[in-house]
């Protein structure tokens, strides 16, 4: 059984039972794996009109067929669950080693189901597993309970998945942390695990992953790593400047979202961009398992060591909220990986109160805390470790744009897809990434399609931004097409250099199949209508599938794309359409039925 | 005629950040980066005004002209 393990490890933290069970190879195979797997098993195990923070609810630690295989940059697994911030189905993908120790352990996935009494935690080393007391690192921070774990597992080589304060306090913009500064960092997963009260997962595994056919996988493998190492992007780009490269594209695109959407060019974002990070902070390049990319940035400031911050993390905390200091930022990037939060979220949550302030919403008598004015850096470093605390006016964002801006009756300026704060990208310049943002899964998200590769950086072909044409056609096929990498357990970044040929060989000669390419990517359609009838059964409507009514009524008032609105009325027709959906946005019964989804 | 000229990432190591130079009329964007001695292979972006544009384009006076290596992120 190469590629899988073979074998789902099940923890009922109620009964204290612990299971290990057979992967159904068929079912595994039609669902790929990671994403797709999890998010099936989510489905027909708990449901999607279960609580969030119930004990009903599940939360999946899932690896591809791929992970931890010796393709490139297959350090990836995903954490999966009904999300608290949004409703919908969380997905939350990450990278490190963590993933690929799972696997070597001998499991393809863990299901955590119930409601420990107390804080715990659980340690898997091979097929040895324990439920551990964890009440002594309850409250604790992620590098401190990372370090004092794998002290007390006595393994150096053991790799820690693990929750910060801001899960244990049900912070809706909590993330799920592995290897110190990895995350899963989407769709409040972490809360879930606090609800659990299970702080972390501690692996270590010995075995080996062999592919099915070992001269075909060399072949392939070959290949595909000479193409990211012959790629602009994957062999210079990145590796130079880590994703924070992009901050002066898409500025001089006039697409980068500033002061709360509220303009979408920032005059000194030069200050704090990658080249900027790479000149004055960067102490090293960082990679995750089996990646010759490398685009992790290790960084050092004022005796604050870690890694990031990422393009999206410097966009939240700086155009977002006004602020072109870049040590503010490393500052405020290391709160959230300290205290286990999303950066996008936390980031873009300032900014959306930062609105609030200014506009009087926010009294400067509520808040117990630095005032919320755009460009502060005090506010941003100091608010993001009351929201990682959950401490005073900190509790309350701690929530997320949505709930806050609806509290002042103002809900429209939460910047956010169904309850998720949108990434850094206007998509009133950019209308496929619109329509990606407006029709993703788990809300506004730039990883489920991103559309920017062609919009913007011409890869693999350039497409005008500001035209309506075939858009919804290249965001469903993004769209497939991400799911199957995600399933797989492949990072996102490997679709710069590679095609779905290069992702349909890797997986047959490791797996030992004999797909074609159109099956893969017809898996990758079955996973993205299945998390579509999660979210409807749910109850997330097809009206959600909607962008913050500031990007479709007022026009981009300053930069290169002054004068645009995003014009979603028109392209979600079509976009259903391509889909094969009814016109209200519904899989059809004869389109699930033709992917073997009842 | 003028133009502004803004230079990213690698393409900024040995060259500057942002200049204004000076050309002849109806220069193209092609002979500026030959002026600059920046090949066109492993070029990515280029912009004018904030909008994509080939070597080709016309360079017009007080034009904005953003350069980037192939790049991507995110």
């Amino acid at each position: 059984m190469a590629g899988y393990r073979g074998s789902i490890l099940r923890i009922n933290l109620t009964t204290r039972q612990i299971k290990q069970e057979n992967l159904d190879l068929a079912l595994a195979k039609k669902f790929i794996g990671g994403r797709g797997l999890a998010t099936n098993l989510l489905t027909q195990e708990v449901g999607p009109s279960v609580d969030p923070y119930s004990p009903q609810n599940k939360i999946l630690f899932a690896t591809g067929p791929l992970t931890g295989s010796r393709a490139p940059a297959s350090g990836r697994h995903m954490v999966v669950t009904k999300s608290p911030l949004s409703g919908t189905v969380a997905s939350s993908n990450s990278g490190g080693f963590w993933g690929t120790e799972l696997k070597r352990a001998g499991f393809d996935l863990i299901i955590v189901q119930g409601k420990s009494e107390k804080p715990c935690y659980i340690l898997i080393k091979d097929s040895t597993i324990e439920i551990r007391d964890a009440e002594k690192y309850w409250g604790k921070l992620i590098s401190e309970t990372t370090d004092l774990l794998i002290e007390e597992t006595g393994d150096p080589k053991s790799r820690v998945l693990t929750i910060g304060p801001a899960g244990e306090k049900l912070s809706l913009l909590a993330c799920v942390m592995n290897d110190k500064y990895r995350a899963a960092g989407r769709s409040g997963v972490g809360a879930v695990m606090g609800s659990k009260n299970l702080k972390a997962i501690v692996v270590r595994g010995t075995g080996k992953l062999e592919p099915a056919k070992p001269q075909a996988a060399e072949a392939v493998l070959k290949r595909v790593r000479n193409k990211i190492r012959q790629n602009d992007v994957t062999a210079k780009g990145l590796p130079t400047y880590g994703t924070a490269v992009l901050v002066n594209i898409i500025n001089e695109s006039g697409v980068y979202p500033t002061c709360n959407f509220q303009r979408s060019y920032f005059e000194t974002a030069d200050k704090v961009s990658g080249e900027a990070l790479a000149e004055k902070y960067l102490v090293k390049n960082v990679a995750c398992y089996g990646c010759p990319i490398a685009c992790g940035r290790h960084s050092k400031i004022d005796g604050v060591e870690g890694e990031g911050p990422e393009y999206e993390t410097l966009w939240a905390y700086s155009a977002d909220c006004g602020v072109d200091d870049l040590a503010a930022v490393i500052k405020a990037n290391n709160w959230c990986n300290e205290y286990g939060l999303d950066t996008i979220s936390s980031g873009a949550t300032i900014a959306c109160a930062m609105e609030l302030y200014e506009k009087g919403l926010i009294k400067p008598e509520e808040i117990d805390g630095p005032p919320l004015k755009f460009g502060s850096s005090e506010a941003i470093v100091e608010w993001t470790r009351k929201m990682g605390a959950a401490e005073g006016f900190g509790a309350k964002l701690a929530r997320g744009s949505y709930r806050l801006a609806e509290e002042y009756g103002v809900p429209e300026l939460s910047m956010s897809v169904k309850k998720l704060e949108l990434p850094a990208y206007d998509p009133r310049g950019i209308q496929g990434h619109g329509l990606a943002y407006a029709t993703s899964n788990r809300g506004g998200c730039h990883v489920r399609g991103y559309m920017i590769s062609p919009e913007i950086l011409g890869l693999p072909e350039k497409l005008d931004p500001l035209s309506l044409e075939g858009k919804a056609v290249w965001v469903k096929a993004f769209q497939d097409l991400t799911a199957v990498i995600d399933s797989l357990g492949l990072c996102l970044f490997t679709s710069f250099a590679l095609g779905a040929d290069d992702y349909k060989d890797m997986f047959n000669a490791i797996v030992g199949e004999d797909w074609t390419t159109e099956t893969l990517l017809e898996a990758g359609e079955r996973i993205w209508n299945l998390e579509r009838m999660f979210n409807l059964e749910a109850g997330i409507k097809p009206e959600e599938d909607r962008l913050p009514p500031r990007l479709l009524e007022e026009p981009i008032q300053d930069g290169p794309s002054k004068g645009h609105v995003h014009r979603l009325a028109e392209l979600l027709p079509q976009y259903y359409n391509e889909r094969g959906w009814s016109d209200k946005g519904i899989p059809t019964d004869s389109k699930l039925a033709g992917l073997g989804i009842s | 005629m003028v133009v502004e000229v803004r230079l990213f990432a690698t393409l900024r190591e040995g060259r500057f950040n942002k200049k204004i130079m000076s050309l002849p009329d109806s220069s193209s964007l092609g002979d500026l980066l030959k002026d600059l001695k920046i090949p066109e292979k492993g070029l990515g972006v280029l912009l004018a005004n904030g909008r994509s544009v080939s070597p080709e384009y016309t360079l017009a006076p007080h034009d904005v002209v953003s350069i980037f290596p192939s790049l991507g992120g995110g």
